[in-house]
C-alpha cells in the first residue's frame, strides 16, 4: 500500500517538475526543475522494481546510510578542498578567471560553491552520518524508522546538489552561508524536521537510562539549525516559476538576522555538532571515558546559553546600535571559557594514555583537532573585541581564522571519525596503512599552518595599510596597493591548500584500500558487520 | 514605551535574563549534587556498551546498574 502511495507521489512530483521546467523564468530554475523531475522519475522506477520484494532485515543497527555517508563525506571533502585550492590560486593569479568560464566558473560563482561544499556538503554529511552512528550506539537502539533515515540522508544530498548547481547558474539570495533560494530552503526545512523526528524517536526508544552527552550536542545542533534556517530564510518568491525571492527583513534588521544566523551556523553547526563527534570518537579512539562528565554537562549548557548572543560582533561600526554590538562582543569574550572547558575535557581524556600519541596517528589527528578548536575559540573572542575588529574586519585575518577552525578543528576531527568508522563499518581489523595516516596528518597540519600564518601576515598588513594616513591626513595606500602587497602570501596560502588537498587524497586512497584489502576483523565482528 | 519592541526588550533584559542565568546556575548546582559521581561515571561509559548490536529486547533500562550494585 505504502509503495503504491510512493509511486503516486514520485509520479506527481515528476509531472509537476516537468511542467515547472516548461514555465521556468530563469536558467537555474529550469535546471533544477529538470533535476527534480529526473530524481523523481528515478525513484519511481527504483520503487517499481523493488515492489513485492521481501521485507528487509530489521535486526541490529541501521548502518546502510552510514556506509554511504562516510563515502560521500570523503567525496564532498575532496571536492570542497579542490575548489578551495583553485580559488585560492585564482586570487593570486586573476588570469585564472578564464574568459570562456565567465558567468559560471569565475571567482564569484565558485566561492559560495567552495564554502557550501566544505561546510554543508562535507561537514553536514559528516554530521548526519556520525549522528546516526552515535545515537544508535549510545542508545543501544536501532534508528527509529528505516525509511525516514534514508529520506533524511538522501533528502540532504538533494539539497547539496540543488545548492551547488544553483550557485554555478546564478541562483543565490546573497546571504552568506545561506545562499540557496526559496524552494531549496523549503525542501531543507522538510528534511530537517524529518531529521529531528528521527533523532527524537531514536532517543525515546533508547535502552540506556541516560542520554549520552554527544546526543545533547547533536540534538541542540538539529533544533537550533532548524530555528536559524527558518528565520533567516523568510522570503517571498517573485514567481513560483522562478528562483528569485525577496527578503522579508530589510536594512540593519536583515543584517542582524543574517549574522545571528551566520554566527550560530558556526556555533551550532560547526561547533555543537562537531563537539558531539568529539565526545564520542575521542573516548572511543583513546579507549577511555571522557575526562569529566560533569564538565561536559556544564560545557554544554554554557555553550548553549552564550553562543546565540555572539552574532552582533560581525557588525561592529555599522548601522547596528552600539548596545547590540557591545552585547555581542561581551558574550563572545565570555564564550571563550566554556570553549576552553570543552577543549580541556577533550584533551584530558587522554590523560594516562598519552603514549597513544606516539603510536596512533588517528588519535594524534583528533588531539590536533581539539587543539585547533582551542586556538580558534581564543582567536575568535579576541577578534570580536571592537578595537581588534577595527583592524581585523574585512581583512584576510578573518579568512585565516575561519580556516584554522574549519580545516583544523572540523576537518581533522572528521578525518579522525572517518579513520575510526571505515574499518568498523566494513568489519575490518584495522586501517590499510597507518603510515599513510601519518602522511595525511603531517601534510594537513603543515598545510593549515601555512594557510593560517600567511593570512595573519596579509590580514594585519592590509589592515594597517588601509588605515595609514600621511601628515596631511590623506590615505597613503590605494586598495590596489594592498592587493599587490598581498601576492606572496596568497601564493603561500594556495600552497597550504595544496598540501591539505594532497593529504585528503591520501586519506581517500587509504580508506578505499581499507575496504578492499585490509584483513577482516577476527571472530566476533567479522561475522556481523552490524546490519 | 508602547511599541512591542521596547516592551519585549525590557522584559528580555531584566526578568528573562535573570531567569536564564538562574537556570544555568541551577544546572551547575545540579551537576555537583551529592551522589552524581556514580551516575556520571556510568553515563560516561555508555560508548563502550552496545557497540555491535542493540541492547537485547529482554534488557531493561539500567539493568547493568543493578548488577553493578549487587
Amino acid at each position: 500500500m505504502w509503495d503504491y502511495l510512493k509511486l503516486v507521489i514520485y509520479g506527481l512530483i515528476a509531472v509537476l517538475a516537468l511542467y515547472a521546467a516548461g514555465e521556468a523564468r530563469d536558467l537555474a530554475y529550469l535546471l533544477h526543475a529538470v533535476l527534480v523531475a529526473l530524481i523523481a522519475a528515478g525513484l519511481f522506477i527504483f520503487t517499481l522494481r523493488r515492489m513485492g520484494g521481501g521485507t528487509a532485515d530489521r535486526a541490529g543497527y541501521l548502518d546502510g546510510p552510514i556506509r554511504v555517508g562516510v563515502i560521500l563525506t570523503v567525496v564532498w571533502g575532496v571536492t570542497g578542498f579542490l575548489v578551495g585550492t583553485w580559488i585560492a590560486f585564482v586570487l593570486a593569479f586573476p588570469e585564472l578567471n578564464y574568459e570562456w568560464a565567465q558567468g559560471y566558473m569565475n571567482f564569484g560563482r565558485l566561492r559560495p560553491l567552495h564554502t557550501s561544499a566544505v561546510i554543508f556538503a562535507f561537514g553536514g554529511t559528516a554530521l548526519i552520518t556520525s549522528s546516526f552512528y552515535v545515537v544508535q550506539r549510545t542508545s543501544g537502539a536501532r534508528l527509529w524508522n528505516d525509511g525516514l533515515a534514508w529520506f533524511v540522508f538522501w533528502g540532504y544530498q538533494i539539497v547539496i546538489l540543488l545548492a551547488a548547481t544553483g550557485y554555478l547558474f546564478g541562483s543565490t539570495q546573497s546571504k552568506e552561508y545561506a545562499e540557496p533560494e526559496w524552494y531549496v530552503d523549503i525542501w531543507l526545512t522538510i528534511v530537517w524536521v524529518g531529521y529531528l523526528i528521527l533523532y527524537m524517536g531514536t532517543l525515546m526508544k533508547r535502552k540506556e537510562p541516560h542520554i549520552y552527552v554527544a546526543n545533547w550536542f547533536f540534538l541542540s545542533f538539529i533544533i537550533t539549525i532548524a530555528m536559524l534556517h527558518v528565520v533567516n530564510n523568510l522570503s517571498v518568491p517573485v514567481s513560483i516559476f522562478g528562483s528569485k525571492s525577496v527578503q522579508v527583513f530589510a536594512g540593519v534588521q536583515d543584517a542582524m538576522t543574517q549574522w545571528w544566523y551566520g554566527h550560530n551556523a558556526v556555533g551550532f553547526f560547526l561547533t555543537a555538532g562537531f563537539l558531539g563527534m568529539m565526545y564520542y570518537f575521542v573516548p572511543k579512539q583513546a579507549e577511555r571515558p571522557v575526562f569529566s562528565y560533569k564538565l561536559s554537562i556544564i560545557h554544554f549548557w554554557a555553550l548553549i546559553f552564550l553562543y546565540i548572543w555572539a552574532g552582533p560582533h560581525h557588525l561592529h561600526y555599522t548601522a547596528l546600535p552600539d548596545w547590540a554590538s557591545t552585547l555581542g562582543m561581551v558574550f563572545s569574550v565570555i564564550l571563550w571559557m566554556p570553549s576552553w572547558g570543552g577543549m580541556i575535557n577533550g584533551l584530558m581524556t587522554l590523560s594516562g594514555a598519552w603514549d597513544k600519541l606516539r603510536t596512533d596517528p588517528v588519535i594524534r589527528m583528533m588531539v590536533v583537532s581539539v587543539g585547533f578548536y582551542g586556538m580558534s575559540t581564543f582567536e575568535g573572542p579576541m577578534m570580536s573585541i571592537r578595537a581588534v575588529n577595527s583592524l581585523s574586519h574585512y581583512t584576510d585575518w578573518t579568512i585565516g581564522h575561519v580556516h584554522s577552525g574549519a580545516l583544523g578543528w572540523n576537518g581533522m576531527i572528521t578525518f579522525g571519525m572517518l579513520y575510526f568508522l571505515f574499518p568498523k563499518l566494513w568489519g575490518k581489523a584495522g586501517l590499510y596503512s597507518l603510515r599513510l595516516v601519518s602522511w595525511h596528518f603531517w601534510l594537513a597540519t603543515i598545510g593549515i599552518v601555512l594557510y593560517a600564518a600567511s593570512m595573519w601576515v596579509t590580514g594585519i598588513m592590509e589592515g594597517l595599510m588601509w588605515r595609514e594616513v600621511d601628515a596631511q591626513g590623506f590615505l597613503v595606500n590605494s586598495f590596489a596597493d594592498t592587493v599587490a602587497a598581498k601576492f606572496p602570501m596568497y601564493v603561500v596560502r594556495g600552497t597550504g591548500g595544496l598540501l591539505f588537498l594532497t593529504g585528503s587524497l591520501i586519506m581517500a586512497y587509504n580508506l578505499w584500500m581499507t575496504v578492499k584489502r585490509a584483513p577482516l576483523a577476527q571472530p566476533t565482528a567479522a561475522a556481523a558487520p552490524a546490519e | 514605551m508602547t511599541d512591542t519592541y521596547s516592551v519585549f526588550r525590557e522584559i528580555a533584559d531584566s526578568w528573562v535574563l535573570l531567569a536564564m542565568f538562574l537556570f544555568f546556575l541551577a544546572v551547575v548546582a545540579w551537576v555537583f549534587r551529592p551522589g552524581s559521581r556514580k551516575i556520571h561515571q556510568d553515563t560516561a561509559d555508555i560508548p563502550f556498551r552496545h557497540e555491535d548490536k542493540p541492547a537485547g529486547d529482554g534488557d531493561t533500562p539500567g539493568a547493568h546498574l543493578k548488577e553493578a550494585r549487587q
